[in-house]
């Protein structure tokens, strides 16, 4: 594994083509969480046309419900839950402008496809690692959906956010390949 | 008749509920360590790393080691010379889940309705798992139990011509499948026989057992060793992210079956294989 490239949100096309499955990355800046019943609500605004509660432009929407902050922390334990449930909703925020997205498990054809289109990117951190996680998140606002509480939309800012490209934006997927790699016969 | 007070049951539970979400077990944290020196992969390790790491910040910093606390699965055994007193069981039950979810500053993951949601605000209910059992003691199991690796579970009415063979490549296709998103390398319970309510119980109970135990049966211990040795051939790996260490263990639990049936379940735990229990 090579060195961790930085990275610094929002994100351009230029660095979303530049990644590559399999590279390390520590992310810095403004990301966003949302997960099942953010993005529900998101993908509905979209269809009747109505502005998102942020910016989607170029920006990193991680998935994640954080446990609650123990007082002095901003946030609690926060590592990434599973992508694929996000999967009949992401394309069509990748065609509004989102760049990245962070979670853990492939991503469906549907999302690739989008991906590859429109140039975003698919970032892996490590499942259950969500104090380890916790440490690069420096601040954390809900500021959407706050009756959804692990679920609401929060804008967090984060330095050194540690994660692994898993499928980019021209096809290539580190889980296909890693498994492929060490399959035995 | 030996009275047990409902207060000391919902103390308990609280306090299992904040442990098992803190701090690992002995056994499972030996087997990480053990998996990091052996896995060949560098993205593999990398995520090995990064766990074990995690547990070490959890235990020190108390806080929960995943964000997805779980739902409170909780396995209780009652000695029938037992007299529980000043409450019903299962409220208290659930009044130590409740306070151990918001004390312990653990996610509160539960929605009252399945279809119409509403979170309950305090991880309540619990699922309860009630044996009435000889003597005078409270055994009580807290497992929390988290959405991606419970996802990844499921049950299979199979043939009796199915066979031996034909568990073998159910579980290790159902393994390959599951990939990264059960947030192995964890532990695979299998539950086999009795009826299709019942193997789902046993596969969920084979997850409490230490990692690195075998089935007393000698027939079955050798079976979780085979089929542990299979799946961690599929590549998965850590995280999905393809390596030798997939699983981190197999354990099975068996029951007699129907001359017609044969249930098969298959309940995977995550890394975080979280229990912790107390006899009263």
């Amino acid at each position: 594994m090579a060195e961790a490239i930085n990275i610094r949100t929002p994100l351009t096309e230029e660095v979303v083509r530049s990644l590559k499955a399999g590279d390390s990355v520590l992310i810095s800046g403004v990301i966003y969480t949302a997960r099942d019943a953010a993005h529900k609500r998101l993908v509905e605004l979209i269809e009747k046309g109505e502005p998102l509660p942020f910016d989607i432009e170029g920006q990193i929407i991680y998935y994640v419900g954080p446990a609650p902050a123990k007082p002095g922390y901003p946030i609690g334990p926060a590592g990434p839950t599973t992508s694929y449930r996000m999967d009949p909703y992401a394309p069509i925020l990748i065609e509004n402008g989102l760049r990245g997205m962070i979670g853990k498990g492939p991503r469906r054809k549907t999302v690739e496809e989008a991906m590859k289109k429109f140039g975003a990117v698919y970032f892996a951190a490590t499942g259950g690692a969500a104090a380890l996680i916790a440490k690069s998140i420096k601040k954390a606002e809900v500021i959407a959906y706050p009756e959804l509480g692990a679920e609401a939309i929060r804008q967090l800012v984060v330095e050194g956010f540690p994660a692994i490209v898993a499928q980019d934006s021209h096809g290539g997927n580190l889980y296909k390949e890693g498994q492929r790699k060490y399959r035995a016969e | 008749m030996r009275e047990v007070p409902a207060q000391c049951i919902t103390d308990t539970v609280k306090r299992l509920c904040i442990e098992a979400n803190y701090y690992l077990n002995e056994p499972e944290l030996t087997a990480l360590q053990k998996a990091y020196r052996e896995e060949q992969s560098p993205y593999g390790k990398a995520v090995l790393k990064q766990i074990l790491e995690n547990a070490e910040i959890a235990k020190n910093e108390q806080i929960a080691i995943c964000q997805d606390t779980g739902f409170a699965v909780v396995f209780v055994e009652v000695g029938q010379e037992v007299h529980i007193t000043g409450g019903a069981l299962e409220d208290a039950i659930n009044e130590g889940v409740r306070q151990g979810y918001i004390d312990g500053y653990l996610r509160k993951s539960i929605l009252k309705d399945p279809i119409r949601g509403g979170n309950t605000n305090d991880n309540t209910p619990a699922v309860i798992h009630t044996r009435i059992v000889p003597g005078d003691k409270v055994k009580i199991v807290v497992a929390p139990k988290g959405g991606g690796s419970e996802n990844m579970s499921t049950v299979r009415m199979m043939t009796p011509a199915d066979g031996v063979e034909g568990i073998k490549k159910f579980v290790v296709d159902w393994v390959t499948q599951a990939g990264g998103n059960p947030c192995p390398p964890g532990i695979v319970g299998i539950g086999i026989g009795g009826t299709f309510e019942y193997v789902a119980y046993l596969a969920k109970k084979a997850l409490l057992r230490p990692v690195g135990s075998r089935n007393p049966d000698p027939y079955y211990a050798a079976l979780e060793e085979e089929i542990l040795e299979l799946v961690n051939k599929t590549g998965v790996g850590p995280m999905g992210l393809g390596g030798k260490v997939t699983m981190l263990d197999v354990h099975i639990e068996f029951y007699p079956r129907h001359i017609a049936t044969f249930p098969v379940a298959v309940n995977i735990n995550c890394h975080a294989a979280r229990h912790k229990e107390t006899v009263l």
